[in-house]
């Protein structure tokens, strides 16, 4: 159930941002990220939001030309417990309500002019793989007071 | 730039992003990093370089990485970064660190010190930043040094404080439980906590602790309860409402710990009854998180003890979601129905056309979760139809890692539920043929030994039937191209045994065959080994019963070359057969026995035949034996080598100790562990040839007659079989496939009376089943079909039949019945009073602390941010219906609807229809849509123009 990453890439597989969640080098995230994408431009409308990939379950959803990644394990060592996809899916939409609440109308360009804002919307929600925080607010208030310090 | 304040960063920044922006290619795009990383590498060594300029240097960096290049030079500015006073320099400091380091990497030591200090600060802040870099920073070496600090945070006075430390000690527990374990009470006391953010987050770690031992947190199961009891009642602050849910993330986590709680214990799950009726009934099966904390409550429901009540709710649901248009619902309804087949197999029935649409599906993840379902149900009834299934798209797929396990399902369903061997050894060639190099190597000796036993017991006659089936398909298949290189070794083995065995083929046809196989994989060691060790054993068994062998002149260029060979195991091997080849036939048949495979081999472990000339030669001055352990690596290796030299020129020896045999994987082949001194034998590496070592004690005593001693001898304990019973035959499966070929889905509603005349009846009356394609049916039929051998399980629906029936038609009599029948539950569960420190409170007073806080920040913020705070709970009005409106299930919506630029949007749109959407989204933000001019105003004075490149940069994420 932990989540492995999420990426933001766009449809022309640029990366715009990467968190990981467990340690891969630079080739390996390299190479993740262009097998992961390439699957996923592949798939139509229609098809499901879920993908598998080597040892994780992709979970993404499209916003205009950027796709939301995020890789949850894909290991049944417990399978009584296994991954809610569907939940990772709101909870993506969560992270771009979010972004859209603070940016007003995110767009591609907020995300890379202000990635290290993105970052630490992440940081709130996302700890040790799991999701901790789903309350806008708190999500927003730290980095709002930050903004104003500085 | 909306509430950032403009665009505070440097031309040299925004040209930056710019260009990479526009790049159209990924070698465009590596050639401006490398531009960049040039620039980086000037610029960052300059002295003074002031502390704004190089946060921007940072996150230039992290581009640097993110694109994937190297940005390692840059590594120390970021822990630099991490010392600064200003909170946003140094949270971008720890974020680069974070982004750049793994918590092994040698800079980490220099930033302990400073998360040290910034856990002091009086800025909470500055101490949820340090907090922050600790969970994913701070590693088993260092966690002593951050610990202390960590577990006062815990009583801090912010809960934002306080909900970061728990997580820290939740990284510490993920890193090194033991370092961890005396303060595991922590997490339940912040359970408690009066912030429902710290109790959210505090789930996390108790889920993982609940996982490893489930039954030191069976009495919180009346506090989770009363939790979520809270949530769905929507006692928690309106800021965690998603989509009109009351915290669904937390109610998702929740029921997931319910769901580990109460598996299995019918007083922990009696306990929750109530409240997974309740959540059931207030689900919102409109939206995607409704459906959600549907899925999760199934999930639940089919783990715990099971209730019938809430079951039947679950299959409802489960049936919506199969019925649906969505493949991602669908895709949940297949999950959840492999779940509840778990509590009541004929739960599927009912479904079975949805099921076999979605394993027709295109979708392969579709298809996937429906072959999980299907391994999930087979039984000997279905197997064939199923691993026929699995086989056909095993062939079709090119990813190897799902290949390799659907291969393994493929032979595990096979050994567990064969109807017969023919079937069997049919499935496993075709397993073999086609994921060959990724299947087991046990599984191949597993079927060698199947071949060999057959089913043991009294039927001998079946079993030669079996194995010379088994070499009728070889030869058949050893015509075919790239044959995988496992496979081929099967086949050779079984060639050598048994090829000659029922007189159909001669032996030099065999033989002409196997020098083929050898000739066609002449880089095989491994093959060549097989067919040289084949072809020696049809020798034998040629000679043994007084026919004259004539070599075929191919066989005779193999044994010339293989005696020439490289490999010392390929020499021995060619030259035991051209010694075989000399004896006359008796010995040949004690070297060689007929048909000896299965028989084992005793093995003498304290090689007590060898005492006597172990006492002659102590007798005549040599050292006494030192064990292994006792005697140094040089000493060791000189004894060794002296034996082997002669061979050593041209191979590298293992010097370390050959490992003992692994008793599992092949049970009833014990290898021989040769006593390497006194034999001539090359010790085979157990791995390379594990079925074939079993007969090298046979071979030596051509030349070494001592070695008969050995002694050969049956030893069949322990011989696992996990095969299926033989009972399964197959015409029975025949028929009653044949019979469901009408039954279908009638079966389900009638169990007992499956006289053709009422399965008429019931076929008519559903429509919908008539429309169906006869293919489907048949193939429903064969997967869902029941075999005679349930037909005891069938009495179960019976029961139901009357509620089972009008499914769709007397829904809300159905639910009448669980609201009906509610009452009384709750009376009967005792409904103790939640423990104070759980309760949260009435609305009220629980909104006020929690707000309270907030209502500070926002006068911090100021007039503009202050009404976006409060947006959601007072005016809900405006954005939230909004974002509704537009967030339906279909993406398209979503996709091109850009209200910024509606006449780019326009020209760039994937999707027909959105120009409507597009100009509803428009008018519905009129604010926002102000907002988007202005920053398109701003990008142009910048400089970013929306180019026909990068048209996507300014439509807007949500539309």
């Amino acid at each position: 159930m932990a989540i492995r990453f999420i990426l933001l890439v766009n449809k022309q597989g640029q990366t715009r941002l990467a968190q990981y969640y467990e340690y891969l080098t630079l080739e390996e995230r390299r190479a993740l990220e262009g097998e992961i994408v390439r699957k996923c431009l592949a798939r139509t409308e229609q098809q499901c939001s879920f993908v598998e990939h080597r040892n994780y379950k992709i979970v993404y959803r499209r916003y205009a030309s950027l796709f939301f990644l995020v890789g949850v394990d894909n290991d049944e060592v417990c399978p009584s417990v296994l991954l809610n996809e569907l939940a990772i899916l709101e909870f993506i939409h969560l992270v771009v309500e979010t972004m859209d609440r603070h940016f007003r109308n995110v767009c591609e360009l907020d995300i890379m002019f202000h990635l290290e804002t993105a970052h630490f919307m992440l940081e709130e929600m996302v700890m040790n793989g799991c999701i901790v925080e789903t309350s806008k607010t708190n999500i927003l208030t730290p980095i709002q007071l930050m903004d104003k310090a500085s | 730039m909306g509430s950032q304040g403009g665009w505070g960063q440097s031309k040299e920044f925004l040209d930056l992003v710019k260009s990479i922006g526009e790049a159209r290619s990924k070698a465009e795009e590596d050639r401006i990093i490398l531009r960049e990383i040039d620039t980086l590498k000037r610029r960052i060594a300059e002295p003074d370089v002031p502390r704004r300029k190089m946060k921007e240097y940072l996150i230039r960096l992290v581009y640097v990485e993110m694109l994937g290049h190297d940005a390692s030079f840059g590594y120390i500015h970021a822990v630099k970064m991490t010392h600064d006073d200003s909170l946003l320099l140094k949270r971008t400091g720890y974020l680069a660190v974070t982004l750049f380091l793994n918590e092994d990497h040698d800079l980490i030591i220099l930033i302990v010190n400073t998360i040290q200090k910034d856990l002091r600060s009086d800025n909470y802040l500055i101490v949820c930043a340090a907090l922050t870099a600790v969970c994913k920073l701070i590693n088993e070496e260092t966690i002593p040094a951050v610990l202390p600090q960590v577990v006062e945070l815990l009583g801090h006075s912010k809960e934002a404080v306080r909900k970061k430390a728990v997580l820290a000690l939740h990284r510490f527990y993920q890193r090194a439980p033991n370092s961890v374990s005396h303060l595991i009470s922590n997490f339940r006391k912040r359970l408690c906590d009066n912030d429902p953010g710290v109790m959210g987050a505090t789930l996390c770690p108790l889920f993982d602790l609940i996982k490893e031992d489930i039954n030191s947190y069976k009495d919180l199961v009346v506090s989770f309860v009363s939790i979520l009891k809270q949530v769905a009642e929507r006692r928690l602050p309106k800021t965690y409402d998603y989509h009109q849910m009351p915290a669904p993330f937390i109610q998702i986590k929740l029921l997931k710990i319910l769901a580990l709680l109460g598996s299995g214990d019918k007083q922990a799950s009696g306990h929750m009854y109530t409240i997974l009726g309740d959540i059931f009934r207030k689900s919102e099966p409109s939206s995607n998180i409704g459906n959600a904390v549907l899925y999760e409550c199934i999930c639940c429901v089919s783990s715990i003890f099971p209730n019938p009540k809430l079951l039947e709710a679950a299959v409802e649901a489960t049936s919506r979601f199969l019925k649906s248009d969505s493949h991602n619902l669908k895709y949940m309804g297949i999950d959840a129905l492999g779940r509840l087949i778990k509590i009541n197999p004929d739960i599927a029935e009912e479904h079975q056309l949805a099921v076999i649409d979605c394993l027709e599906d295109p979708d392969d993840t579709l298809k996937r979760k429906t072959f999980e379902l299907l391994y999930k149900m087979t039984k000997s009834s279905n197997v064939e139809v199923i691993v026929d299934r699995m086989i056909d798209y095993m062939r079709s797929i090119n990813d190897n890692h799902y290949k390799t396990e659907i291969a393994s399902r493929c032979v595990e369903l096979a050994e567990q539920f064969a109807p017969s061997n023919q079937w069997f050894i049919q499935t496993m060639n075709k397993v073999f043929e086609h994921a060959g190099d990724l299947v087991n190597v046990r599984v191949a000796h597993n079927l060698m030994r199947l071949i060999a036993e057959g089913f043991g017991e009294d039927d001998e006659g079946a079993d030669s039937q079996l194995r010379s089936s088994a070499v009728d398909s070889y030869l058949c298949i050893l015509g075919e191209p790239k044959l995988p290189s496992v496979f081929l070794q099967v086949i050779c083995w079984v060639l050598g045994e048994y090829g000659t065995t029922d007189g159909k083929y001669s032996a030099s046809y065999i033989i002409g065959k196997l020098c083929d196989v050898a000739e066609a994989h002449s880089t095989d060691d491994t093959v060549k080994a097989y067919t040289i060790s084949a072809i020696m054993k049809i020798c034998a068994f040629e000679i043994a019963v007084g026919r004259k062998v004539e070599l075929l002149p191919e066989c005779q260029s193999l044994i010339d070359e293989l005696s020439a060979s490289h490999s010392t195991d390929l020499q021995q091997r060619a030259y035991e057969l051209q010694a075989l080849l000399g004896l006359d036939s008796q010995a040949v048949e004690s070297v060689m026995p007929s048909d000896a495979s299965c028989e084992d081999i005793e093995i003498d472990k304290n090689l007590s035949f060898l005492d006597s000339f172990v006492n002659q030669s102590m007798e005549k001055g040599a050292r006494p034996y030192i064990p292994e352990n006792e005697r140094s690596g040089m000493f060791n290796i000189g004894n060794f080598r002296s034996q082997y030299q002669h061979e050593a020129s041209s191979h590298s020896l293992r010097f370390e100790a050959y490992e003992l045999p692994k008793p599992s994987p092949p049970p009833t082949i014990p290898q021989v562990v040769l006593p390497l001194p006194t034999t001539d034998l090359v010790p085979v590496p157990e791995q390379t040839y594990p079925r074939e070592t079993h007969h090298a004690p046979n071979l030596p005593s051509a030349t070494d007659a001592s070695s008969v001693d050995f002694g050969v001898k049956l030893r069949l304990e322990g011989v696992q079989r996990k095969w299926g019973r033989p009972t399964y035959s197959s015409p029975s499966a025949s028929s009653s496939s044949s019979t469901q070929k009408t039954a279908n889905g009638a079966t389900h509603l009638d169990g007992r009376t499956v006289s053709s005349q009422t399965r008429d009846n019931f076929y008519d009356s559903r429509k919908q089943q008539a429309e169906v394609s006869a293919e489907k049916q048949k193939l429903a039929a064969s997967l869902f079909g029941a075999s005679t051998a349930k037909s005891e399980k069938r009495q179960l629906p019976t029961h139901k039949t009357p509620k089972g029936v009008p499914t769709t038609a007397e829904k809300p009599a159905v639910k009448g019945a669980i609201s009906s029948s509610e009452p009384p539950k709750e009376k009967t569960v005792p409904s103790s009073p939640p423990p104070d420190l759980l309760d949260l409170g009435e609305p009220t007073p629980a909104s006020t602390p929690s707000i309270d806080p907030f209502k500070q920040l926002e006068g911090l913020l100021g007039p503009t941010s202050a009404p976006s705070a409060i947006d959601h709970s007072s005016a809900a009005g405006p954005k939230t219906p909004d974002l509704m409106a537009l967030y339906t299930d279909t993406p398209p919506a979503a996709v091109s609807s850009g209200s910024l630029n509606p006449e780019l949007a326009d020209i760039y749109t994937v999707n027909k229809n959105s120009h409507g959407t597009t100009n509803v989204a428009a008018m519905n933000k009129g604010q926002n849509r102000q907002d988007s001019l202005q920053k398109d105003a701003t990008a142009r004075q910048v400089g970013v123009t929306p180019t026909e490149n990068n048209p996507s940069l300014f439509r807007d994420l949500l539309g």
